[in-house]
């Protein structure tokens, strides 16, 4: 439901009632095909939100050209017919007549059990704040800006040039922290946490348009504490993007050229100035007014940043509002994996109340009987798409249909606007019976977005779905050869003739599909473990849980309270509680997966525990065997009794130990195994836990000395209140350098001799230390490699395990029906770990709501004539299909199978396979030889 | 309990969160509304040209 808002909500949790303000299109959407005729004919310029304002779109407009659904709008702010009644261009200029002014606001009411708000961000506004010189020079721009300028579909295609003159930029500068980390000037304390990395991003991608480009990011803490994030900036500084630790007091006009002129002190305490082509201010997010008033209206709270109220264990829970989630954005300033792993977490929460009614509301897609066309000789129908002028302005489209016409087994042509629109597929559905077409060509755009539509087409009008074949004449011939027509036009036709002869090949494939094992394995007994396994029992799901020690409860068993406060041990017993008395769950204890077999929707895999083995079969697995501290080798641990590390500090600080208790003068040293040349990756927790045990520590005796020693300190998002806090309680902060650790004396065994070099006073500082206290890395558990082996799951080069995506499949393995959660995936806090495995609950429970699933039926196949055994393909295949077995009553012969639930049809084995032993459905190497026979013809 | 349960979520905003949020329900088995306030879903993520640290296209 697009433009269209939440006006009032009513009932409670289980049973709400929504009513909603359905706002003008001013367009019928199912008559418009988005061929742009009306926006090309609209005198109306307006300056277009999606490039920031940087280019201009017309009163009636899409978004952008992607967008979904790909319908024009008209904004009844600047079209000159709604504002007095003349123009009306669009109406003429509309092919399909789709325009309709007569549109009014339409209320609906609609009841549902749940309810999860999304409604996103705004960047922080710059313009108005003198320091920043934002709306002063020209030349001073967002991020988001910059993110346009670079893009192909931005305002200038992607070339950077000074927005003053279009001037090549020489040399640019980011501003990090504008409207962050800044209650003076922005009003928002918090940190936002993307500015840092997308600053590296745009540096990065800047130097690949002009590898000459000098950059600068002049920041205060730079916070990559993300997965693979520290990685990204060593690379930037190998790149020779230059860091500058320091905030810019003043801008200026520079004396020609229309540059901006920087004045900064650098950390060694000099005045500097320097001149910039472009300053680039990274802006912070913030909640915008319309989800401010969205909170109002389904009252859910809001905390002094605008951003949802919520609690650690129940991330996702909008605070004291049952049957209210939220996610994303308006959660707290997230990055895209946390805010794709909060949604699926709000998912989970949203759907677990219910559970009872689930399928109660959805229905499953029904198709006809499918027509067996086999013996049939080849009718082929060639569909040619315009893609409005996106095709039909560069080639000849008339000549390319009238050309597939005289193809041979060719049956039907016809030419569509919009091959894609949604009454084509009526079309398309029609034409395909009328005309008894059995083999399709479309020839249009990629398979990669649209094959799956028009296979749906296909089964809808009775037809397998692998009758199909798309010439994607749109990306490979009107796009790459825009400035050449004719020879444009010559490449549709062999594109279409290489497809017209494929397609005729090409034999019906019987739909496959699995049984699901209704039930789930959840590896490791931790924080994780135990918040999916409860969660799909109470969604009626029975779960194994196995966990390798005597006790359940993992890492959180050493941690006492959340960065917000809340204490650890009371939350962690009661859950521990749920999962052993709950009766869908079986916990094994002193146990560990020892062996496994299968694909999703059909797992069995052995547990080895104290009473021997036990196979349990499963229709998914959740991959949570946690992390552990790291015990370092530096800093005299283990060799001076008043050095700890953060958790052994944490329990002595509980049990009131004299020398924690007597202590005058503390000392934490941050980064201690993070952020290393072995470990390069920061563990995200350390900082936020040494900033509140300070804290305490000023706050039980204020005349305490409380010193932390840190690289960047990364109290990324809200939990920037901590650090602000702590500077306020008077601990000390001191910046220091990966070459140039702090450094020790430790022969005094009543106190640890702390010197570190001071930015401030630039000389060495002697700190004579009662405790010091080592904020140690977290690494992966061994337990995570076992698992790989035994599941064929990817670890990364730190030994983490690997999701399928970073950003978009978070919680996800490349194989389908397992997923991972918690520390294992990389470290991170309570709150954090409890969503990701809220996420995988939800991930998994996308598979255990459907007793059988579809497998695509693109599939290797052995030819097992040819096939000699030599398992070239074994090691190639991705998704570990491929096995290499003896042929039964033939002892010694051997040959490949392929387990078809595994196999993506990627055609690596294809490739790799001397002998021609094996192909993929669709891509037989009678169907290929027909297609290059076809393109040399 | 006897109140009677809509087996149907409603998910305000179409943005990444949003999207993500809205199939992992439908997959799941609820009916979805998902609602947006501009003409198009798509939300922040769409403005974006690349994304790290694989710098893919944000489409």
């Amino acid at each position: 439901m697009t433009l269209t808002e939440v006006r009032e909500v009513s009932g409670q949790a289980g049973d709400f009632t929504v009513r909603l303000l359905e706002h003008p299109r001013y367009v019928d959407m199912d008559k418009c095909i988005a061929c742009g005729e009306c926006a090309r004919k609209c005198p109306k310029k307006v300056d277009d939100e999606y490039n920031q304002g940087l280019g201009k779109r017309k009163a009636i407009y899409v978004k952008y050209p992607q967008a979904v659904p790909l319908k024009y709008q008209i904004d009844p702010e600047n079209c000159i017919y709604l504002k007095n009644r003349k123009c009306g261009a669009c109406v003429q200029a509309c092919p399909a007549g789709a325009i309709d002014f007569n549109q009014k606001p339409r209320e609906k009411t609609v009841r549902v059990g749940s309810m999860i708000l999304t409604p996103g961000l705004k960047p922080f506004d710059p313009a108005g704040i003198r320091t920043w010189g934002y709306d002063v020079f020209p030349n001073v721009i967002t991020s988001l800006e910059l993110e346009r300028y670079l893009s192909v579909s931005g305002p200038t295609e992607g070339r950077l040039a000074r927005p003053s003159d279009g001037r090549p930029v020489k040399r640019m500068a980011f501003l990090q922290c504008v409207g962050s980390r800044d209650l003076n000037k922005a009003g928002h304390g918090y940190c936002s946490g993307v500015c840092c990395m997308y600053a590296l991003k745009e540096a990065m991608i800047a130097k690949d348009h002009e590898p000459d480009l000098d950059v600068s990011i002049f920041f205060v803490d730079m916070r990559t504490h993300g997965k693979d994030f520290e990685r990204y900036y060593n690379r930037a500084k190998e790149a020779g993007v230059k860091f500058r630790r320091c905030r810019v007091h003043s801008l200026e006009p520079a004396e020609q050229n229309g540059g901006v002129y920087l004045r900064y002190i650098t950390d060694r305490g000099k005045q500097v100035g320097a001149e910039y082509d472009l300053v680039v201010l990274s802006v912070g997010l913030e909640t915008p007014p319309s989800a401010a008033e969205l909170a109002g209206r389904c009252k859910v709270g809001l905390n002094q940043n605008l951003f949802a109220e919520r609690g650690g264990f129940q991330p996702v829970q909008a605070k004291g509002r049952p049957g209210m989630f939220v996610s994303g954005a308006f959660a707290g300033p997230h990055d895209i994996p946390q805010s794709v792993t909060e949604a699926s977490a709000a998912a989970a929460a949203a759907s677990l109340p219910l559970a009872r009614v689930r399928h109660s509301l959805t229905r499953e897609k029904r198709f006809p009987p499918e027509r067996d066309v086999r013996g049939e000789e080849p009718r082929v129908g060639v569909f040619v798409c315009h893609c409005g002028n996106n095709i039909a302005g560069v080639i000849d489209v008339e000549e390319l249909a009238a050309y597939a016409a005289k193809l041979p087994k060719v049956a039907h042509v016809e030419r569509n606007l919009f091959t894609c629109s949604q009454d084509t597929q009526e079309l398309l559905k029609k034409t395909i019976q009328e005309q008894s077409l059995n083999r399709i060509v479309v020839a249009a755009c990629t398979p990669r977005t649209h094959e799956p539509l028009f296979k749906e087409t296909l089964k809808a009008s009775g037809l397998n779905e692998n009758l199909l074949d798309m010439a994607n004449i749109r990306n490979q011939g009107s796009w790459v050869h825009q400035a050449e027509p004719e020879k444009a036009t010559e490449k549709a036709k062999d594109l279409v003739r290489m497809s017209v002869a494929k397609v005729a090949l090409l034999t019906p494939a019987p739909p496959l599909t699995v049984e699901v094992k209704q039930s789930a394995l959840v590896v490791g007994g931790g924080l994780a473990g135990l918040v999916s396994a409860h969660g799909l029992a109470e969604m009626g799901y029975p779960v194994h849980l196995v966990e390798l020690t005597s006790r359940l409860g993992g890492s959180a068993l050493h941690l006492y309270q959340t960065w917000r406060g809340e204490p650890v041990e009371g939350k962690l017993d009661s859950i521990i509680r749920k999962v052993t008395s709950h009766p869908l769950i079986t916990v094994h204890l002193n146990s560990k997966v020892s062996g496994a077999e299968g694909f999703v929707g059909n797992f069995l895999s052995t547990i080895q525990g104290p009473q021997g083995e036990t196979q349990v079969e499963h229709g998914v697995g959740i991959m949570a065997v946690g992390g552990r501290a790291h015990k370092p080798g530096e800093y005299g641990y283990g060799e001076h009794r008043r050095v700890f590390t953060a958790l052994e500090f944490d329990k002595l600080h509980t049990l009131g130990d004299s020398r924690v208790r007597g202590g005058k003068t503390f000392v934490f040293i941050q980064c201690v195994g993070s952020r290393e040349p072995e470990r390069p990756y920061c563990s995200r927790v350390c900082c936020t836990h040494s900033v509140q045990a300070a804290i305490e520590l000023k706050e039980q005796d204020p005349t305490r000395k409380v010193f932390i020693l840190y690289r960047d300190i990364r109290t990324y998002g809200q939990r920037e209140e901590v650090y602000r806090r702590a500077r306020e309680a008077g601990v000390v902060f001191i910046n220091y350098d990966m070459h140039e650790k702090p450094r020790l004396r430790l022969d005094n065994p009543d106190m640890v001799e702390v010197l570190v070099w001071d930015h401030v006073l630039h000389e060495p500082f002697r700190i004579p230390t009662d405790v010091l206290i080592l904020a140690t890395a977290i690494v992966p558990n061994d337990l995570n490699k076992e698992l790989a082996r035994i599941y064929k799951l990817p670890v990364d080069a730190d030994g983490f395990l690997q999701e399928a995506h970073a950003k978009l499949r978070p919680v996800d393995f490349a194989t389908d029906g397992l997923f991972l959660a918690g520390l294992a995936h990389y470290p991170k806090p309570v709150e954090e770990t409890v969503t990701q495995a809220q996420a995988a609950m939800a991930r998994a429970a996308t598979v255990l709501a459907k007793t059988r699933i579809d497998l695509d039926s693109i599939k290797a196949r052995v030819i097992e004539e040819r096939c000699d055994g030599c398992a070239l393909c074994v090691d190639v295949c991705p998704y570990h299909a491929i096995t290499l077995e003896e042929v039964q009553g033939e002892p010694g012969r051997k040959l490949v199978r392929i387990e078809a639930a595994k196999c993506k049809g990627c055609g690596c084995c294809q490739a790799t396979c001397p002998k021609l032993g094996v192909e993929v459905a669709g891509f037989t190497y009678e169907q290929l030889a027909s297609q290059v026979a076809a393109a040399l013809a | 309990m006897s109140q009677e349960m809509i087996g149907a979520v409603m998910v305000v905003g179409g943005g990444i969160a949003g999207m993500q949020a809205a199939l992992d329900l439908a997959d799941g088995g609820y009916y979805v509304y998902l609602v947006e306030r501009s003409g198009a879903i798509g939300g922040a993520m769409a403005q974006l040209d690349k994304t790290f640290p694989t710098n893919d296209c944000s489409m």
